[in-house]
């Protein structure tokens, strides 16, 4: 008898549905397939003294990157580089031209370290590539040039310094200042520009001392500037540095304040500097990560996608800065040129961090700065700490006292 | 000029510092009088010393032995044997093998350990990027003595470090091993025609110099409260340098080396204005001023031509 056509026999049938589960199965690889890769590039110390706010930012830059390729609406699928600055001028440049010239990769996301950021500025401009700085703080890493290639998510050390001062001495009281400060054009920096403010707001300098980067001995520098009796000794530098200064205080009885710079923003300070932490001043751009507009859900994602590294106060920078050139890609294609030039007109974007918007310099206006003090163990924003509250003392306080 | 009380306060740091360049600067040299080699990873066994310290002293920790009286020689016997092991280790691995190549192969070799040691705690060690936190186990506060602060702490860091060179001249001048480490220093032939072994000798100088480089990491970690993954490369030029400035080959130019570049470095921080930021310019500038006016150093012996 032979069957009816129109209709399938049992071998037809298990072919079809074969086939049909093959294609249901290979649909999201196809719809991969379909999409264009598109390279970013990271660029940051994953190595030397300041790496783990390198590899934070690394993570963070990773995750929004994951983030995005996960989410089907994306029209590229993303594919990153990620490039060891080691906070070194040199191997920085090195990094940026690796970069640049590789013509895959449309944008990047580079340089926590001010001194790698200056260095490399030309680099991509010459090499047409857009990259955003996620951490570096000296102004003329987009002041000093008009170049298209360079945005900067995170702030200048310019109004961190002048809060900085303003708060010592007219909140807080201290009137005389010992400044220590690494060497790189980091530490100058921020030394230049906290003392043009605190002498404006009434402060003294009595001592300026420059240290090597990654100096292990500070007893020499801490020795003359404790035979002047500074009320605050402050120090511009990063967190290894800030913690050795911080710990030889102690150990030297130098009977002052200790005020750091956002550089020493990190958990890493506090684990290390252990109970010589407490009472320790801090000035960041931005809110804490958990305070800003979407940073619980960017810390659950950061605690889900199982780094091993913490974010650190940067993390959230190289998120957004990851997100913010993905979205250009995605709304102008993958062309060096136009991504530039899309990024620096950012207007009013929505991310964690809250609104960013790029002035003629490429540079994001962040209005706020925040005040951190270390309390057990942790950097508690100023306004909610218990200093603020009266119930603690802080050192430079207790000291005035004796 | 600042007061005399201040010039001996930067003079006693200078000295702290110059214990722990020393020590390290005793294994440059006596790698150097056995088998003129300069072994470039010494900074980072170094700072090996001081990672095994530092996880010995947490393991004894985690089964509850806090006492310092007893954690603290146990930290030391350990990160003794660690370095020893890997100094040892090191000369068979870049050092021997090289013996017959250019002098320059086995400096590239052992520079190239170095970073192999390093990166290998930047990435194994739990966190390795970040500095450590080192335990405070030596007695805290101290006295003055007319107005130089002196810490109970700093004595003890001080006798240990005293110690151990005391320890290291003993076994160089006083032991079987320590006078085959001066033969084959003096003449490897004639020593081991005279029955000494040479492996074992060289075995023995590597254990030793990589030893007391684990006794000056623990010593950092105790004076600084924290050690570091890349302490190893400035303390490993310095101690070089140290070595160089007392008379490669000669442990007590080590020792006088090593202490003359700690107080170089803290006066110069002192006295100099803005000196602070010309320290290691100012120590350094007195290296080469040794190399130049006095190659074979403080204590060095007349090199003579072998022919």
């Amino acid at each position: 008898m032979s069957e009816p056509v129109g209709r399938l026999n049992r071998r037809q049938l298990l072919q079809g549905a074969s086939v049909l589960g093959l294609g249901w199965a290979l649909v999201p690889g196809l719809a991969r397939a379909q999409k264009k890769t598109v390279k970013l590039a990271f660029i940051g110390p994953l190595t030397g003294g300041t790496a783990s706010n390198g590899l934070g930012g690394r993570n963070s830059f990773l995750l929004a990157v994951q983030e995005r390729n996960a989410d089907p609406k994306t029209k590229h699928h993303y594919e990153t580089e990620t490039l060891d600055d080691e906070c070194k001028p040199t191997v920085a440049v090195q990094a940026a031209l690796k970069a640049s010239s590789d013509p895959a990769i449309v944008a990047g996301v580079t340089h926590y370290c001010s001194v790698t950021a200056i260095a490399t500025v030309d680099t991509y401009h010459k090499g047409g590539m857009p990259a955003m700085v996620w951490g570096a703080v000296l102004p003329e890493i987009t002041y000093s040039h008009e170049y298209v290639e360079i945005t900067r998510v995170n702030g200048t050390m310019i109004n961190q310094n002048q809060i900085a001062a303003d708060f010592a001495v007219k909140t807080l009281g201290f009137k005389t200042f010992a400044i220590l400060h690494d060497t790189t054009d980091y530490g100058r920096a921020h030394a230049k520009w906290f003392t043009e403010f605190l002498e404006k707001a009434g402060g003294k300098v009595l001592s300026t001392q420059g240290t090597a980067k990654d100096q292990k001995d500070y007893t020499a520098e801490l020795t003359r500037a404790k035979a002047d009796r500074p009320e605050v000794v402050w120090y511009g530098g990063l967190t290894p540095d800030g913690v050795r200064v911080k710990v030889q205080m102690d150990k030297l009885g130098v009977r002052a304040q200790f005020q750091g710079t956002s550089g020493i923003k990190s958990d890493t300070f506090n684990e290390t500097t252990g109970p010589s932490a407490e009472g320790a001043l801090a000035f960041v751009e931005g809110a804490p990560t958990e305070k800003l507009p979407g940073g619980k859900r960017f810390l659950e994602a950061y605690a889900k996608a199982g780094f091993k590294e913490p974010s650190e106060a940067y993390g959230p920078f190289a998120y957004v800065a990851a997100n913010l050139i993905i979205d250009a890609v995605e709304a102008v294609g993958p062309d060096r040129a136009k991504v530039a030039r899309h990024l620096k007109q950012t207007k009013n974007a929505n991310t964690i961090i809250g609104p960013v918007e790029f002035d003629a310099h490429g540079q994001n206006t962040v209005p706020l700065i925040s005040k951190y003090v270390s309390q057990d163990g942790k950097w508690v924003l100023w306004e909610d700490s218990e200093y603020a509250s009266g119930k603690r003392t802080l050192p430079g306080h207790k000291f005035k006292k004796m | 000029m600042p007061p005399l009380e201040l010039l001996l306060q930067q003079a006693l740091n200078g000295v702290m510092l110059g214990v722990m360049y020393a020590l390290i600067a005793v294994g440059f040299t006596l790698f150097f009088g056995v088998l003129d080699v300069i072994h470039f990873s010494h900074g980072d066994i170094f700072m090996l010393g001081a990672f095994a310290g530092l996880s010995t002293l947490l393991g004894l920790a985690a089964v509850g032995l806090r006492a310092p009286v007893a954690a603290l020689p146990l930290a030391f016997v350990a990160a003794i044997l660690v370095t020893g092991l890997v100094g040892v280790l090191a000369e068979r691995v870049c050092v021997k093998p090289l013996a017959r190549s250019s002098p320059l192969m086995t400096l590239l070799a052992t520079l190239s350990l170095g970073l192999v040691i390093r990166e290998s705690v930047l990435i194994f060690y739990p966190r390795g990027a970040d500095p450590k936190p080192f335990p405070q186990l030596l007695p805290q506060g101290g006295f003055e003595v007319g107005g130089v602060a002196i810490r109970y702490e700093n004595l003890a860091i001080l006798g240990i470090g005293l110690t151990a060179m005391v320890t290291v001249d003993l076994i160089i001048r006083r032991t079987r091993m320590g006078a085959a480490i001066r033969a084959v220093a003096q003449d490897p032939e004639a020593a081991q025609m005279m029955g000494v072994n040479l492996d074992r000798t060289v075995d023995a100088t590597f254990f030793l110099g990589s030893g007391l480089a684990a006794v000056a990491g623990i010593l950092s970690g105790l004076y600084y409260s924290e050690i570091h993954f890349i302490m190893g490369i400035t303390g490993g030029v310095i101690g070089f340098s140290a070595a160089a400035i007392g008379g490669l080959g000669n442990v007590y130019g080590a020792i006088v080396g090593g202490l003359l570049f700690g107080v170089l470095q803290t006066t110069s921080a002192a006295l100099i204005p803005r000196g602070s930021e010309f320290r290691d310019v100012v120590a350094f500038a007195v290296v080469m001023l040794f190399l130049i006016v006095r190659p074979r150093g403080i204590l060095g012996e007349q090199s003579v031509e072998r022919v």
